[in-house]
């Protein structure tokens, strides 16, 4: 397994967790995957909604306290 | 102690006129030397640029001669830095001078890269810089009707200016009287009409209200200038007869040359606003990857806290605050009213409805912005 980077959004508003995931989804390459930690309710059903219809692929997304871990694959 | 701040613009220019103010005294005794280095002589309020999109404002309007905004003991240079030497506490300048420092403070700001989407470049017209809000408000007086689309890349500075400038487009065609002949078409990536939750549920009724349609989880992928078609990532696309892009952002390119960060997003610690792994090096602004909007109003209180530091580590030894993700922004409306946005890392911001009252403050801000970056507001 390669390394994972994490994308820590937690306790922002501004521009948004989904968005900080997207702008760092579009720098990341073809295969890598990234985990997104929010303490944004939204980003529970936000992150799979548009990784769904984006194509990538969603591997676990778990609520560790009042942090979502939310892990993705770059899979285009 | 030789503080040396690089970019005069909103970040940097406050920064430098808080730390002069703040260590006057020193600066006297020749015990502190400030030095601004930026790449140009002028300074440009940004926010203005929505304006002149729509003929409220001239390109003139937006300038002053940064050194007329800088306290007389700051020594300014305009003389593009071309690399950070940060393990030798130096950087280089394009003329080949090395300037050296105890403390650097970066805030170089953010750059568009309208080239990194096929037929952006090409399709699109953005407000985003001077040229490009002169062209489009050419375009918008010579619009005789069909589907005008605003498309939003990421990431982008100023979050709330796509939701402003299509409000404004809304009141533009009803001022013209042709407003039933336009199609005002919004696409935004996530999915709501704004990255925000209260500022999405706060636009959402007023885009019905006014008949603005749009479509979300919308991240441009690549624009057909020659069919008029903007086509997303996620499998959708629209046809346009006008295309406004807000196009996607990266940090200045020399950032990236040098090594400092991905995407030229400086990895900055979201509270003492230090670089990661150098504690005598801060970054304020667009040019931070810290995860707040990158507005001219995160850059005004980011410089306050870093000058208030550095002025009271000087005089005490010791830091008195941390930047608590605070932001501050106006929201048009329209022509005549608008809102307001302010939060920080903790607390959600809570929007009122529109006014006329709080339209003219921006207006008004607008112009006190100049007293700001001098200090004195
Ligand atoms: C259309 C539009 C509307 C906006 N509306 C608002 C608003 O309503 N409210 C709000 O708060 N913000 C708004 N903003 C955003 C705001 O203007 C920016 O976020 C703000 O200017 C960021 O400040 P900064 O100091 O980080 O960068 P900047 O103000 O961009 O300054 C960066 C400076 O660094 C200099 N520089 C760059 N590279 C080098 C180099 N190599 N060497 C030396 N100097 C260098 C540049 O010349 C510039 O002077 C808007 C922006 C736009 C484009």
């Amino acid at each position: 397994m390669g390394q994972c980077k994490v994308i820590d959004a937690r306790n922002t508003f501004c521009p948004g967790p989904l968005m900080e995931l997207i702008t760092y989804m579009k720098q990341a390459k073809v295969g890598e995957t990234l985990e997104l930690l929010s303490t944004d309710q939204g980003s529970a059903t936000d992150v799979p909604e548009w990784i769904k219809k984006v194509g990538h692929e969603m591997i676990s997304s778990e609520k560790v306290g009042e942090v979502w871990h939310i892990k993705v694959r770059k899979a285009k | 102690m030789r503080i040396l701040i690089v970019g005069g613009g909103t970040g940097g220019t406050i920064v430098a006129n808080n730390l002069a103010r703040r260590l006057a005294g020193e600066v006297r005794a020749g015990k502190v030397r400030l030095t601004l280095i930026s790449d140009t002589d002028r300074h440009m309020y940004q926010p203005g640029l929505l304006y002149v999109a729509f003929g409220q404002m001239t390109p003139d309007q937006l300038y002053r001669d940064e050194a007329s905004l800088l306290d007389p003991s700051i020594d300014f240079h305009v003389d593009p830095v071309t690399d950070f030497h940060l393990g030798r506490n130096q950087v280089r300048t394009r003329s080949g001078k090395t300037h050296e420092y105890d403390l650097l403070v970066i805030a170089t700001g953010a750059r568009i890269v309208p080239e990194e989407v096929p037929g952006m470049s090409e399709g699109a017209e953005t407000f985003y810089t001077e040229e490009g809000a002169v062209r489009l408000h050419k375009r918008l007086m010579e619009f005789k009707g069909g589907t005008v689309a605003m498309v939003v890349s990421i990431p982008h500075k100023c979050p709330v200016a796509p939701v402003e400038a299509i409000f404004m487009l809304h009141d533009f065609f009803k001022a013209r009287g042709i407003r039933d002949k336009v199609k005002l078409q919004y696409k935004y990536p996530v999915n709501h009409v704004h990255a925000t939750a209260n500022v999405a549920r706060w636009a959402k009724p007023e885009f019905d209200k006014a008949g603005i349609e749009y479509e979300t989880l919308f991240n441009v992928k690549e624009v057909d200038p020659v069919n008029k078609v903007v086509y997303s990532e996620e499998g959708t696309e629209c046809k346009y007869d006008l295309l406004i892009a807000i196009p996607p952002h990266r940090g200045m390119e020399m950032v990236e040359r040098n090594d400092l960060a991905q995407g030229g997003w400086i990895p900055t610690d979201r509270f003492k606003l230090t670089m990661t792994g150098h504690d005598n090096v801060y970054v304020i602004g667009d040019a931070t990857n810290i995860p707040v909007s990158k507005t001219g109003s995160a850059a005004h209180f980011e410089a306050e806290v870093v000058a208030e530091n550095i002025a009271s580590m000087i005089k005490t030894g010791t830091p008195v605050r941390e930047y608590d993700g605070r932001v501050y922004c106006f929201i048009e409306a329209g022509y005549d009213r608008a809102t307001y946005n302010a939060f920080d890392y903790v607390n959600l911001p809570e929007l009122k409805p529109p006014s006329k009252a709080i339209h003219w403050f921006k207006v008004a801000y607008n112009k006190m912005y100049w007293t700001t970056v001098r200090g004195l507001l």
